[in-house]
């Protein structure tokens, strides 16, 4: 089964290369990966989405709290979240497909954030699965160019991690 | 007043009560090596590779409980010191490694004798820092004994660059330390502990199942207590030996791939299993598949959360110190007006004796060529089961590990985890150290001993009177068992071709050594090597080439398949 958790760790050089470490030692699945300071730069926050059997799944929460530079692990798969990826696309925009992919980017409530005589570059937010929607709304060929965060999460309501 | 970084580090080592640091000299721990040579708290000793230094280090702590501390400089010194480091970590020993560095300007230039140190190890160590400003010294010192010390222990290494040992600054060793992102249990969860009396209290074919946590966490005692407490029969894993009295009755013998009979039957019937400080690996029970087609209750202490339900799945985890948690077990089940069942417990003792009288042990006593088996008991003998014991890896490991009957912890010094053949020598130099008048035996065999036999230089510039057992059966023996039952007998590169004479490599460091090669000579040799109290003797005992361990849990079978002699 699919897992987004949420890692705060101290933000401190080699953090996060125990952490890839761990999954790749240990045979762990990522899927996605991000990572940025907090509010309080002593902080990191981490978002891994990963997949496995609830044994596993178990292993990794364990695993990640073993690490010594690990503040807290939560796993917001376990209750009501959030989450939300950036994807940054750039297209072809050419004839009339130039008013068809201004369209589409306005359907997927995109914006187009650089334009030139023949391209755009359209960001678009949402969960991953809206993303991938949007990409495969377009014409394929008209693809130059994707990147993508991955997911970032966040506990809905009053679920809250901090220290 | 500013003190050099070198010094702060050296300080920090006395603040500590640090008395021995394990080491190899080199380009990136100068400094480090000047201080230690101006002050006479912390003896250095100067091993010959530093792969020694580390199982020195290893050795050590096992013996002590103290943190194994070592030294050792950038590049070739920490890549040769890898092997040790894992071989700590498998095992969960605490060491702190301090690992010169290459200055800080010259990190990520492809410098003269540059590793990427923190990298290399962060697999194999509990934790590791790399120090880049001489203030960061003492608070990074400190820590590194704390990680290592607390929780499931461990190695931590510190890699600290040439110029940040000659920069200075203010010394003040932290008295204490928080981390807020580290605070292991320690306290078990009382709820928890009263779920375990119910179960223990009804079970009726019970088990206590014990490994290397009772030992590190100094828990033997408790463990006698709770064992004699409930009548139950106790068995423990390779790096448990010692943690059980092995004299006693309620003592199956080691369970798992090597283990005895009773004990791996005891452990695949049983309806209720108390497994304390161990982790159910594979040599232990084997396929876990097979393990589980007997439903059984499982309740595991451990103070590593992560060892819980990470092989076989548990039904009351206790995360905890195991000394803590058996202490308060012990009492909740003496105030519990539940008892266990007699009547239960004396059948599962009658099938038990049965499964005993298989006499899983046994081997030719009659033979006419040395029986490897035979030189541990007349070791277990001539030391009256007190020596220290370590050993290498292989066929002599499981034949002294199933024949000296170990009676304290920290007595058994092996490597279980890694199974580091070239362990036990440097490891033995580290007990003896540390145990100037007791008697350290070191179990190996030929092809063994030689992945660090340069330590018996070590041993005779510091008159370390290790008693060296060799099995000598000219085969890589472990690797001929297996090529024998699972290959066709076909001995790929298993027979150890020109062999040293060892009595006269002994001989050449100094040493004495000796050669026995019939049975009827190997009482007197060892009486007359171990009355020699000052001197490291080399007993090269020729063994029959074709014994093997039995019994034998194939890879991939369950506990109750084994091979029986």
């Amino acid at each position: 089964m699919r897992h987004i958790i949420s890692v705060l760790l101290e933000n401190e050089a080699g953090a996060l290369s125990r952490v890839a470490g761990l999954f790749s030692a240990r045979g762990y699945n990522i899927e996605s990966l991000t990572v940025a300071p907090t509010e309080d730069a002593s902080l990191s926050r981490m978002t891994i989405v990963t997949t496995g059997s609830d044994e596993v799944i178990e292993q990794i929460n364990k695993q990640l709290n073993k690490l010594i530079e690990v503040v807290k692990v939560v796993d917001l798969s376990d209750g009501d979240h959030i989450e939300r990826e950036l994807m940054l696309v750039k297209v072809r925009a050419l004839g009339k497909d130039r008013e068809e992919m201004k369209r589409m980017a306005d359907i997927f409530r995109g914006r187009i954030i650089d334009v030139t005589d023949k391209d755009y570059t359209i960001e678009l937010t949402g969960t991953g699965s809206k993303l991938d929607a949007f990409l495969s709304a377009i014409d394929r060929g008209a693809i130059l160019e994707t990147v993508r965060t991955g997911a970032s999460g966040i506990g809905r309501g009053d679920r809250v991690l901090r220290v | 007043m500013e003190l050099s970084g070198a010094e702060i580090v050296v300080r920090c080592l006395q603040a500590e009560g640090v008395e021995y640091v394990f080491g190899y000299p080199g380009g990136a721990v100068l400094f480090l090596y000047d201080e230690l040579f101006k002050q006479d708290k912390v003896k250095h000793i100067l091993v010959r590779h530093e792969q020694g230094a580390i199982h020195a280090a290893d050795g050590y702590s096992r013996s002590t409980e103290k943190v194994g501390v070592a030294l050792v400089t950038s590049g070739p010194g920490v890549t040769n010191s890898v092997t040790g480091i894992a071989t700590a970590y498998m095992d969960s020993i605490p060491l702190v490694i301090i690992t010169g560095q290459v200055p800080t300007h010259a990190i990520g230039q492809d410098a003269f004798q540059e590793c990427d140190t923190v990298g290399i190890t962060r697999p194999c160590v509990k934790h590791n820092f790399l120090v880049k400003d001489v203030k960061d010294i003492a608070i990074t010192m400190k820590k590194a004994f704390y990680i290592a010390t607390t929780g499931r222990p461990g190695p931590v290494v510190v890699d600290i660059p040439k110029d940040v040992t000659n920069h200075k600054a203010e010394f003040e060793y932290p008295k204490s330390i928080h981390m807020r992102s580290y605070n292991p249990v320690v306290k078990g969860h009382a709820g928890q502990i009263k779920k375990a009396v119910q179960i223990l209290t009804h079970a009726k074919r019970p088990m206590i199942y014990t490994g290397g946590g009772v030992v590190l966490g100094n828990a033997a005692p408790e463990l006698a207590q709770l064992v004699h407490t409930l009548g139950f029969p106790c068995t423990n894993t390779l790096m448990g030996l010692g943690a059980y009295p092995a004299t006693d009755s309620q003592f199956l013998g080691m369970l798992g791939m090597h283990g005895t009979y009773e004990a791996n039957m005891a452990m695949q019937h049983c309806d209720v299993l108390l497994a304390i400080g161990a982790r159910f690996d594979d040599r232990v029970i084997g396929n876990p598949k097979h393990f589980f087609e007997e439903p059984r209750t499982i309740i595991h202490i451990d103070i590593d959360p992560s060892s819980i339900s990470k092989r076989v799945k548990v039904d009351v985890p206790i995360v905890g110190n195991v000394r803590e948690v058996l202490q308060e077990l012990t009492k909740q089940l003496q105030a519990s007006k539940d008892k266990p069942d007699a009547e239960a417990l004396t059948a599962w003792w009658e099938q038990i004796k049965l499964w005993r009288e298989r006499d899983c042990l046994k081997y030719d006593r009659k033979a006419k060529i040395i029986k490897p088996q035979y030189v541990i008991e007349a070791l277990y003998e001539v030391t009256k089961g007190d020596a220290f014991v370590t050993s290498d890896v292989g066929q002599h490991q499981m034949w002294a590990a199933q024949f000296y009957k170990f009676t304290k912890p920290r007595r058994w010094i092996n490597s279980g985890g890694l199974g580091t053949m070239g362990f036990g020598l440097p490891a033995a130099m580290g007990v003896q150290l540390a145990h100037p008048k007791a008697t350290v035996a070191c179990v190996t065999g030929e092809a063994s001993i030689q992945m660090c036999i340069q330590e018996l230089s070590t041993c005779k510039q510091y008159h370390l009177p290790i008693k060296i057992v060799n099995l000598n059966n000219r085969y890589m023996g472990m690797v001929r068992q297996w090529q024998e039952f699972f290959h066709g007998n076909r001995y790929a590169e298993s027979y150890m071709d020109a062999l040293p004479d060892f009595v006269k490599l002994a001989e050449s460091y100094g040493h004495i050594g000796m050669r026995i090669e019939k049975p009827g000579e190997v009482a007197d040799a060892m009486k007359e090597a171990f009355a020699r109290k000052k001197d490291l003797v080399f007993l090269d005992f020729v063994t029959d080439q074709t014994e093997n361990v039995f019994p034998m849990v194939p890879g991939g079978k369950g506990l109750s398949e084994m091979i029986l002699v």
